[in-house]
C-alpha cells in the first residue's frame, strides 16, 4: 500500500490561511487503512481545523466527503457539482489524488493534508516499514523475497557493505535490521546460498525514476477507436 | 465570571463493567459527584475513538474524562489501554487546535469504587471549572452564558 502521515495542524491551518470554506476530501483504500486519511481521519482533522478557526477567530468551515479511491477520475466524479461552492479543496489522498483531483477539475485549489511516504505495510500494528522503491526491475527472486533497494540504505546488490555489526543491524540505523544479513539468513533457510555468491551485473536503474517519468501501456486494455470512415 | 456560578459541561465515557457501576454505586450511597456531568455507558473505553473524543469538544464540552478498568483488569485486556493512547493524543491534538490538553483525563477504577470515583470526578469538574469554558459552546438560542 502507499503509506502516508498527515501533515501538522499548523503546517495544515498555514496551507488554509485566508480559506473561508473548505471541502476535506478523504480517500478510502491505500491512506485509510493506514489511518491518514480515510473517512475517520476526515472527520478529526476537519473537526480539528473548525475548532482552532473558531478559537483563534478565523472560522472556517470544512466539510467532509471521503470517496472509495481519489486516483481515479470516475469515483471523484463525486465533487463535480460541489466544488462551486468552496475555496479549496483539501486531499487526504496520497500525491496521486490529490493530483487526479487538481488535473480534472481545473478551477479547484487542491491542498495536500498528508505527505506520503513510501510504498510499504504493517510489522506490527501501528508500525509501518518501506517495503519496495517501485524500481521497475523486481529482484526479489534473487534476494528471497527481502528487498535490499528498499530495505538497505546504500542499495547494495552484491552482499552487505562491511558495516553490519554483530547482531546483524545495519551501520546506517542500528534500529533496523541489516537487510543482506536478512538475506543471507533467509538464503540459508532455503538451502540456496550458493547462488547469493554468484556476481550480479550493476542494477540497470533506467526502469527505475533515473529513466524520466514512467509510463505503462496497455493496448488490450485501451478504449478502442473506430477506423475513420470505416 | 465567578468560578461557582460556571457550570461546565463535562462529559464521561464510562466503561459499563467499572467506572459506570462505580458511579451508580456513587449515586446509591449519596456520594455527590457533579450532576452536570454526563454520563454515556461504553461496553468497554476501548471502544472509544479520536472522533468521539474530539467531537464531544467541538459540540461543546470543557472538559472530557474517559473513565476505564484499573489497568490490568480490562475485560477486554488492553481496551483501558488503548484508551489511555487514544487520550494521550487528544490531549496533544488539544493543544495544536489551542485547548489545554488538561481537559481531557483518563482515569482507572474498579467497580467498588464508588467514593473514587466520586473523588476523581469532583476534582476533574473542579480543574475544568478553573480552566472555564472552551469557547466553544455552541451559541444555542438563550445561551448567553458562552458570552464572557
Ligand atoms: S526489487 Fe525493486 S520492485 Fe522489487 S521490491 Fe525492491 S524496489 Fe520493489
Ligand atoms: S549494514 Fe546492511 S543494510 Fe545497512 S547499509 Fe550495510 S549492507 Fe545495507
Amino acid at each position: 500500500m502507499i503509506v502516508a502521515e498527515q501533515k501538522s495542524l499548523d503546517e495544515i491551518r498555514s496551507l488554509l490561511r485566508g480559506k473561508r470554506k473548505v471541502l476535506a476530501v478523504g480517500c478510502g483504500t491505500c491512506v485509510a487503512v493506514c489511518f491518514a486519511g480515510g473517512k475517520r481521519e476526515v472527520g478529526v482533522l476537519a473537526s480539528a481545523l473548525r475548532m482552532a478557526g473558531q478559537l483563534d477567530g478565523s472560522p472556517v468551515e470544512v466539510d467532509e466527503l471521503t470517496v472509495q479511491r481519489q486516483c481515479e477520475a470516475e469515483y471523484i466524479e463525486a465533487l463535480k457539482d460541489k466544488l462551486a461552492d468552496y475555496d479549496a479543496v483539501l486531499s487526504l489522498g496520497c500525491g496521486v489524488g490529490v493530483q487526479t483531483i487538481a488535473e480534472h477539475y481545473d478551477g479547484a485549489t487542491v491542498l495536500p493534508a498528508l505527505n506520503t511516504k513510501f510504498m510499504g505495510g504493517p510489522t506490527e500494528q501501528g508500525v509501518w516499514l518501506e517495503r519496495c522503491q517501485g524500481c521497475g526491475a523486481c529482484l526479489l527472486d534473487y534476494t528471497g523475497g527481502i528487498c535490499p533497494i528498499s530495505r538497505c540504505p546504500k542499495q547494495l546488490q552484491n552482499g552487505p557493505c562491511g558495516g553490519t555489526d554483530a547482531g546483524g543491524r545495519c551501520e546506517v540505523d542500528a534500529t533496523m535490521p541489516c537487510a543482506w544479513h536478512l538475506i543471507w539468513e533467509k538464503m540459508d533457510k532455503l538451502h540456496r546460498q550458493d547462488e547469493l555468491l554468484e556476481v550480479r551485473p550493476p542494477k540497470d536503474w533506467s526502469t527505475s525514476r533515473d529513466g524520466g517519468v514512467r509510463r505503462i501501456v496497455r493496448d488490450d486494455l485501451r478504449k478502442p477507436k473506430l477506423e475513420s470512415g470505416a | 465570571m465567578s468560578e461557582t456560578s460556571y457550570e461546565p459541561n463535562i462529559v464521561a465515557f464510562c466503561c459499563m463493567h467499572c467506572a459506570y457501576a462505580a458511579a451508580d454505586l456513587a449515586g446509591s450511597s449519596r456520594l455527590q459527584y457533579p450532576p452536570f456531568m454526563k454520563i454515556i455507558a461504553l461496553p468497554c473505553t476501548g471502544r472509544t475513538d479520536l472522533g468521539h473524543l474530539l467531537r464531544a469538544f467541538e459540540d461543546g464540552a470543557d472538559g472530557v474524562l474517559v473513565a476505564g478498568c484499573l489497568e490490568g483488569r480490562c475485560h477486554y485486556q488492553v481496551g483501558n489501554l488503548y484508551a489511555k493512547q487514544r487520550v494521550n493524543r487528544i490531549a496533544d491534538l488539544l493543544k495544536q487546535i489551542g485547548l489545554a490538553p488538561e481537559r481531557v483525563r483518563m482515569i482507572n477504577i474498579s467497580a467498588g469504587m464508588g467514593a473514587k470515583f466520586a473523588e476523581l470526578a469532583n476534582e476533574f469538574a473542579r480543574d475544568i471549572q478553573a480552566l472555564g469554558p472552551t469557547g466553544l459552546r455552541k451559541a444555542a438560542a438563550g445561551d448567553a452564558a458562552n458570552a464572557a
